[in-house]
């Protein structure tokens, strides 16, 4: 199961690439498998805040629907508007065209508090 | 992934199924293929060529002696009685109340001889509730459920498949009907039943026998465009075709009526059945609730369990019991309970989809119907 080096990753298995003050959010390639056939995500509209931790939205797959919890406070600066139209990206380029939202951090440090791709992967059994 | 869950029962299949790369999970008590591919691709395969099942979860009842068929009308909604020797029949078996204890599946195999095919999560009670309701007559009871193994070819090319593999004639076996017969390498019950919406065998097999059937269909099928399908595509295919699920249109809590299945309960019948009275009265008062389908017109996805509403109204008046995007038709389908002043095709609700309420408009049932039938004879068959 491909776990990138350079993300962070939640519990819920959302994964977080931070470039300066700023940060991508998506869900895990081992996410992704889980659900299956991705067939819709519901996603907050720019300039809407994330709070660490609460759901910010839900993806849905054939099979069953779950939340997407934030990895990390800030204000969205931007939504993937392409899964509307195609969500499988998520399934078929999870770390890429899959990707769900850039958001502004209050605190780049909150960083820390997530795990590394050591860990995550320990997590998922994949170690 | 895997949830720790002791002591859940294996198919005989269950290596196959491994070496396909299925992810397995519980369901009613065994362990089973979810998917095999994805589900939107084995649904898709089974719409348009053909799915293999391993259904070896289901019950499998027995009841044989000169009383079957008088045991089986006291103790079921329908009349066995008036099945043809090789023909089944879709039937309930009804608590005292009039609530459901399961649906199944009843066929006549001779005179004194019926297979009963219950759930896999209701085998063991409907096999406690059919012993006692046989009692007094000729009638014995056997629960094979655990030395019969089932494969399901279903699909427009199902027949096609399984045509060459077999010494039955296909052809002449008319949907719900079944026959012994050679199928795949080994003895087999060829049924010609389903729950995909499309036309397709079931064989009712011995356990030791089902990696060879397998095998051998997987060899003839994968050419033709079969796929192994799993239990995800196996509800998304009912749920097109508007087949009821126990445990999510049907229960101890709903009636046939109330879930559109009243064609089954035969009050003309002679002699009692567990569950008439109740079904008498139920049928003067009218049903409280009556099963529809939803298609959304709005953005979301509609689930078991999701609340329904009158438009702007703040209170629910039904509930959603399956619900998925539909792979056939690209939309969001769903069948719920309403009431009765609701349940008009055409109503508009709204169904509560987390935070968002989102339009749903009543449509008739089923979702989706199969085209027409496939041609009967090899010459017409294109090649």
């Amino acid at each position: 199961m491909n776990v990138p080096e350079d993300l962070r990753y939640t519990p819920d298995h959302e994964w977080l690439r931070l470039e300066s003050d700023e940060g991508t959010v998506g869900i895990t390639a081992y996410a992704a498998d889980e659900l299956g056939d991705i067939v819709f995500v519901e996603l907050p509209a720019p300039g809407s805040r994330l709070e660490a931790g609460s759901t910010f939205g839900a993806i849905e797959s054939v099979k069953t629907a779950s939340d997407l919890f934030a990895p990390v406070s800030g204000e969205i600066v931007a939504v993937n508007e392409q899964l509307s139209g195609s969500p499988e990206l998520i399934n078929s380029d999870p770390y890429g065209e899959g990707w769900m939202l850039r958001v502004r951090l209050d605190d780049p440090s909150a960083l820390d508090a997530l795990e590394d791709a050591a860990a995550y992967r320990t997590r998922i059994g994949a170690a | 992934m895997t949830d720790g869950s002791p002591a859940l029962r294996q198919t005989p299949l269950r290596d196959r199924h491994l070496a396909l790369g299925a992810r397995l999970v519980g369901f009613g008590g065994w362990e089973m293929p979810l998917q095999y591919s994805g589900i939107s691709d084995e649904h898709h395969a089974v719409r348009r060529a053909a799915g293999l099942f391993d259904l070896s979860h289901m019950g499998e009842i027995w009841v044989t002696g000169a009383g079957a068929g008088q045991g089986l009308a006291a103790a079921l909604v329908t009349d066995p009685p008036g099945l043809a020797v090789g023909r089944a029949h879709y039937s309930l078996i009804a608590a005292p109340d009039g609530g459901i204890i399961d649906d199944l599946i009843v066929y006549r195999l001779a005179e004194d001889r019926f297979l009963v095919v219950p759930n896999a999560s209701n085998a063991d009670r409907v096999a406690t509730e059919l012993e006692p309701r046989l009692a007094g007559l000729d009638a014995v009871m056997d629960d094979a459920s655990a030395a019969t193994a089932l494969i399901a070819v279903q699909g427009p090319s199902a027949r096609g498949i399984l045509a060459p593999l077999t010494d039955v004639d296909l052809d002449a076996l008319k949907y719900y009907a079944i026959v012994e017969g050679q199928a795949a390498g080994a003895p087999a019950l060829v049924a010609r039943t389903g729950y995909t919406g499309e036309d397709g065998f079931e064989l009712f097999l011995a356990p030791d026998t089902a990696i060879g059937v397998w095998d051998r269909l997987m060899a003839a099928g994968v050419p033709e465009g079969l796929v192994p399908a799993g239990l995800g595509a196996r509800d998304t295919l009912r749920l097109e075709a508007g087949m009821p699920l126990y445990g999510n249109e049907l229960g101890l809590d709903t009636t046939p009526m109330e879930a559109g299945l009243d064609r089954l309960v035969k009050f003309d019948k002679r002699g009692d059945f567990v569950g008439r009275a109740a079904l008498e009265a139920a049928r003067e008062a009218g049903p409280r609730k009556r099963l529809v389908g939803l298609l959304l017109r709005g953005r979301g996805i509609a689930r078991h369990g999701y609340p329904v509403y009158r438009p702007g109204e703040d209170s629910s008046v039904g509930e959603v019991t399956s619900g998925t995007l539909s792979p056939t038709l690209g939309e969001a389908i769903a069948m719920a309970y309403v009431p009765l002043s609701a349940a008009t095709p055409g109503t508009m609700l709204e169904v509560g989809v987390r935070a968002s309420r989102v339009p749903a408009e009543v449509v008739p049932l089923p979702f989706y119907k199969r085209g027409p039938s496939q041609p009967a004879s090899d010459k017409e068959r294109r090649t």
